[in-house]
């Protein structure tokens, strides 16, 4: 079955001669009424996706313009968030620098973790092992954002303390990694937001890598096998390089979700006070855009608080668009590549 | 069973829907024995329908105990309070979306945003609307040092304390007014409300008014201060609680619930610790603000009087004077004077809010009773 | 990608043209980085697992006895405060329930036509661009579909926050899911089935709703269980578009309605016991309704007539 719990495969259809999956129907009509009628609510049905995602730009972008035109600061480049009383500053620096990060820490650990995943369960598992241990990973997927969030503050978080020290004593040198002499407990750490962000997307660059490792040409594994390979090497030479591609858009999508993820964020991360000196440590703290807007709309009131808030859903919106279409770009390669 | 059909499904999907709907109950009178108080005052005027109000967070605790104990007088009655913020609670008001608001400011006399909320409310009522003062919910400094169990401080200290110019719990300005306790030299940790909240502005108006300029900010909903933000008291309560040094404002309720040292205040007439009478003192102190039943009060977050605790936040329901559906007005009316009732009031103070003194009470009783 | 490289020479091991296969026992670093290579592999699983078992653990420890009591299963929450014992979660299991029926009325209608055009109608320019926009779809964040709503809902027309606008936002969220799986599951028909319909004059529109949907009508249902599953832990839009009531209430259009995420979120504002015992009692509920979906999504999938 190829659905996945992403409700997205990376299943690719080899393109027949005329240039067309094989499996795609000729896209031809008749002409007769009902097969207007019904190819015409199948176009609608299309073109209405089309509107709803111009819609959400549209209608983010006229709620956003109002209150960027009333901004004092630049709105790209200020770390103050104001939006309050009639000369309103707000600037998205410090939301970009904690949501990128958050988002970076977990893909560093739920990309690697979830092709090994993959790979144990399509390569290594004994094959009673194996879909058992497919859907096992596939069931953290049922456990929502906001248990992870509270879980994560409430009992896991206490265990990462040491591992924070132990980072710090390690890599302090870096800024990146030095705890800071005031920041937060570790729990309230872009680092470890990023740690549970990394258990949420770890279920979809499992499932989507695990497809596409799932498809390398028999073939292809046996002929490696057959040269005299070790089980390693058959790995590196045949199933990497040909879910490659799978795996980087498994990969963007994962990213998609964490950077987008708040309640689990917005539960675990301490913000930072008003004019908090810049900290480039992972081991401090703040506030994503997702988190930012969820702490905000509560008790956004005025058309600028609100509008404020909705441009920084803006920002995210095209971040994560740009995000997708990288991952679409990567998809598309690889069909024009294939065979 | 080799093909599923749509009509198979829609029947199944249809006896699911049906055997879920009217199985479930809101009666749970049964369990909410405990509620006892002033089940008594209320039950003679019960009414059956549902009131809805929202607004202010601060108020919520005692608004689901006063709606709890009316229910289980008046088993017909459900009164909804949604807890979304003061300001969103006048909006829903003035746009009718609610039958009254919390909030924890009375409605603003000036003009924001280009609107006056107390005009706009009498446009919307076709009656002034009046602020009636419910619940007084006083505001703990809350903090978790080791081996200190009791601390005073002054509106300059904290000030300093909040602003990040004291920065560890040994340092001469805590002690100095706090002779005899040993002090260690933890580092402070200042954790403030990340999200927006009328706590945060009472707060403010309360160092900025006491604190003889150490606090120099505008008082606001959003913290000015230095910290570490956690969201709503919850997280910052959570946040004490576990960090060693900790300190940071926050209803008293949450400062009981998780435990945490409360500090004396001393505004310069002695030592307060804070409790339901010295809460009470400070509130019946408090100046009307309002015309006739229009029951504004001006806390005086600066006095000097002993005995009366002076970080306070007082929330009002808002309702119209003169309700255009008459009925609405009395189920108001019945469940209101519950709430204002010394039962009730009193019963509050057990989840960390001070009753109405009983010279306002008296006040709000008579508003109240002329509300229709 | 269809050649394969192995890389020969300084590695060692890769036999001389001339000389026949070579057997010899993998040794050496080949040997260990193999072992290795296994012993990372499993490894990764395993710590894959420690975080899923532990939420688990810890979630049916704190909240599996609060699923014992009856009136969790029959009562609200109405006249319960925080600091109280007792009340249930029928009002959220309800809640959450009607949204994602809701949910799931309007967004399959629009998911599996969009789906259909894309396989059967859609050519060209067209096509293209709506697949790329349910790829937008697929990864737009769910703060931002809530925003959305609420800019349309709450601040363009001024309505109230209604469990209604929340279903737009979840229908938002869950097009695509739907679109993407019927997608697979109408590749995956024959076209021998298409074409056999054809030869025999069926008109193209009947053969799709005749012969190719009900062929992979199970895979669609499995594909809008799953979506269903995905939408239904949804926080954010509650959050922003669906405040919490106690009481059970089955109008879309009224004023609140509880589910279980915004129980949840109630419920963890309060450090006290009750409370935290409904938190994990409403987390355990909803991990097991979700689940429950998975299952039944896996278990249709396999009438499958289609299969990959």
């Amino acid at each position: 079955m190829s659905t996945s719990i992403t409700g997205r495969s990376a299943v690719d259809e080899l393109p027949g001669p005329d240039g067309r999956g094989p499996l795609h129907g000729d896209g031809a009509g008749t002409g007769r009424l009902g097969d207007r009628l019904f190819g015409g609510a199948a176009t609608a049905s299309g073109i209405f996706v089309i509107a709803l995602v111009t819609l959400v730009g549209v209608f983010l972008v006229a709620q956003a313009i109002p209150a960027l035109q009333a901004d004092q600061a630049s709105f790209l480049t200020s770390r103050e968030w104001a939006t309050a009383g009639a000369e309103p500053r707000f600037g998205i620096v410090d939301l970009l620098w904690a949501t990128v990060v958050t988002a970076v820490i977990a893909m560093a650990i739920a990309v690697p973790l979830g092709v090994a995943i993959a790979l144990f369960i399509t390569q290594y598992a004994p094959a009673w092992l194996s879909r058992p241990a497919a859907a096992t990973i596939d069931l953290l997927a049922a456990v929502p954002s906001i248990v992870f969030g509270f879980w994560g503050l409430t009992i896991a978080g206490q265990y990462f303390e040491p591992v924070a020290t132990v980072i710090d004593r390690a890599l302090g040198w870096i800024p990146f990694f030095a705890q800071p002499e005031d920041g937060p407990s570790a729990k309230s750490t872009l680092a470890f937001a990023g740690v549970i962000l990394a258990i949420m997307v770890l279920p979809i660059v499992t499932a989507i890598s695990r497809e596409v490792f799932a498809q390398v040409p028999t073939a292809h594994k046996e002929g490696a096998l057959a040269l005299g390979a070790t089980q390693w090497e058959m790995i590196r030479t045949a199933v990497l390089p040909f879910g490659k591609p799978g795996v980087i858009s498994a990969a963007m999508l994962g990213l998609g979700r964490a950077l987008g993820e708040t309640l689990a964020v917005t539960i675990l991360l301490s913000s930072l006070n008003d004019g908090a000196a810049f900290s480039s440590s992972i081991f401090s703290g703040g506030a994503t855009f997702a988190s930012k807007i969820a702490l905000g709309i509560q008790e956004a009131n005025t058309a600028t608080s609100t509008g404020a808030l909705i441009a920084a859903g803006l920002v995210l919106f095209v971040l994560t668009f740009v995000v997708n279409a990288i991952a679409r770009v990567v998809i598309e390669r690889r069909k024009a590549f294939s065979e | 069973m080799k093909t599923l059909r749509f009509g198979q499904l829609a029947s199944i999907a249809l006896v699911g829907s049906i055997a879920l709907a009217g199985c479930g109950s809101d009666n749970n009178s049964g369990s909410g024995t405990t509620a006892g108080a002033g089940s008594s005052s209320a039950a003679s005027d019960c009414f059956t329908g549902t009131l809805n109000a929202e607004g202010s967070s601060a108020q919520k605790n005692a608004f689901e105990e006063a709606a709890a104990s009316y229910k289980a007088a008046c088993t017909g009655a459900q009164v909804n309070y949604n807890p979304t913020g003061s300001g969103a609670g006048i909006k829903q008001f003035i746009a009718g979306q609610v039958d009254f608001a919390g909030s924890d400011s009375a409605l603003k006399t000036e003009e924001k945003d280009g609107v006056v909320e107390t005009d706009a409310a009498a446009a919307f009522c076709g009656s002034p609307a009046w602020n009636i003062p419910m619940v007084t919910g006083p505001i703990a400094i809350a903090f978790n040092v080791k081996g200190v169990d009791s601390l005073t401080l002054t509106p300059a200290v904290a000030a300093d304390i909040f602003t990040g110019k004291i920065t560890t719990w040994n340092d001469p300005k805590i002690a100095a007014v706090n002779s005899g306790v040993s002090l260690p030299s933890t580092a402070i940790k200042v954790f403030f409300r990340s999200d927006e909240s009328g706590t945060t502005e009472n707060f403010t108006k309360y160092l900025a008014a006491a604190s003889d300029g150490g606090w120099t900010a505008e008082p606001a909903k959003k913290w000015t201060g230095k910290g570490e933000g956690k969201e709503k008291s919850a997280g910052v309560a959570e946040g004490v609680k576990s960090t060693d040094g900790g300190i940071t404002y926050v209803e008293w309720s949450y400062a009981k619930d998780n435990d945490l040292g409360v500090a004396k205040i001393d505004n310069g007439g002695g030592a307060v610790e804070l409790t339901g009478e010295t809460v009470g003192k400070a509130v019946e102190a408090a100046k009307p603000d309002g015309e006739g039943n229009d029951l504004r009060l001006k806390l005086d977050y600066a006095t000097k009087e002993a005995d009366a605790y002076p970080i306070l936040l007082v929330t009002y329901e808002v309702v119209c004077s003169k309700n255009k559906d008459a009925q609405k007005g009395k189920d108001i009316k019945s469940f209101l004077k519950h709430f204002a009732s010394s039962d009730v009031q009193k019963s509050l103070e057990e989840i960390g809010y001070a009753p109405l003194p009983s010279s306002v009470q008296t006040k709000v009783e008579a508003a109240i009773e002329a509300l229709s | 990608m269809s050649t394969i490289e192995l890389e020969a020479g300084p590695r060692g091991g890769a036999p001389a043209p001339a000389a026949p296969p070579s057997f010899a026992p993998k040794s050496g670093p080949r040997a260990l980085r193999d072992n290795l290579a296994r012993i990372v592999m499993w490894g990764a699983f395993v710590l894959g697992v420690i975080p899923l078992v532990w939420i688990l653990v810890s979630t049916i420890l704190k909240g599996g006895s609060m699923l014992l009591e009856s009136q969790w299963w029959t009562n609200s929450q109405a006249g319960i405060t925080d600091r109280r014992v007792g009340g249930g979660a029928v009002h959220a299991i309800q809640g959450t329930l009607i949204q994602a029926a809701v949910t799931t009325v309007i967004s399959v209608p629009v998911g599996v036509m969009t789906a259909v055009y894309l396989v059967e109608y859609g050519r060209g320019r067209l096509a293209r661009a709506v697949s790329f926009m349910v790829d937008i779809l697929t990864g737009i964040p769910s703060i931002v579909a809530a925003l959305f709503v609420y800019a349309l809902w709450v601040t363009t027309f001024g309505f109230q926050r209604v469990a209604f606008a929340v279903c737009l936002a979840l229908v938002l969220l869950m097009i695509p899911t739907i679109v993407r799986s019927t997608e697979e599951m109408l590749k995956l028909v024959p076209n021998e089935l298409r074409e056999a319909s054809y030869a025999l004059g069926v008109p193209k529109w009947k053969t799709i709703f005749k012969v190719v949907l009900p062929t992979a009508f199970s895979g669609i249902v499995t594909g809008v269980l799953l979506g269903v599953a995905r939408v239904m832990g949804e926080t954010a839009p509650l959050l922003v578009l669906g405040p919490y009531t106690p009481v059970i209430v089955t109008d879309l259009f009224a004023t609140n309605m509880a589910t279980l995420p915004t129980m949840i979120n109630q419920s963890r504002s309060e450090n006290l016991q009750p409370a935290l015992d409904r938190v994990w009692g409403a987390a355990l509920t909803l991990i097991l309704l979700i689940f429950l979906l998975n299952l039944l999504g896996r278990f249709v999938g396999r009438f499958s007539k289609v299969k990959s």
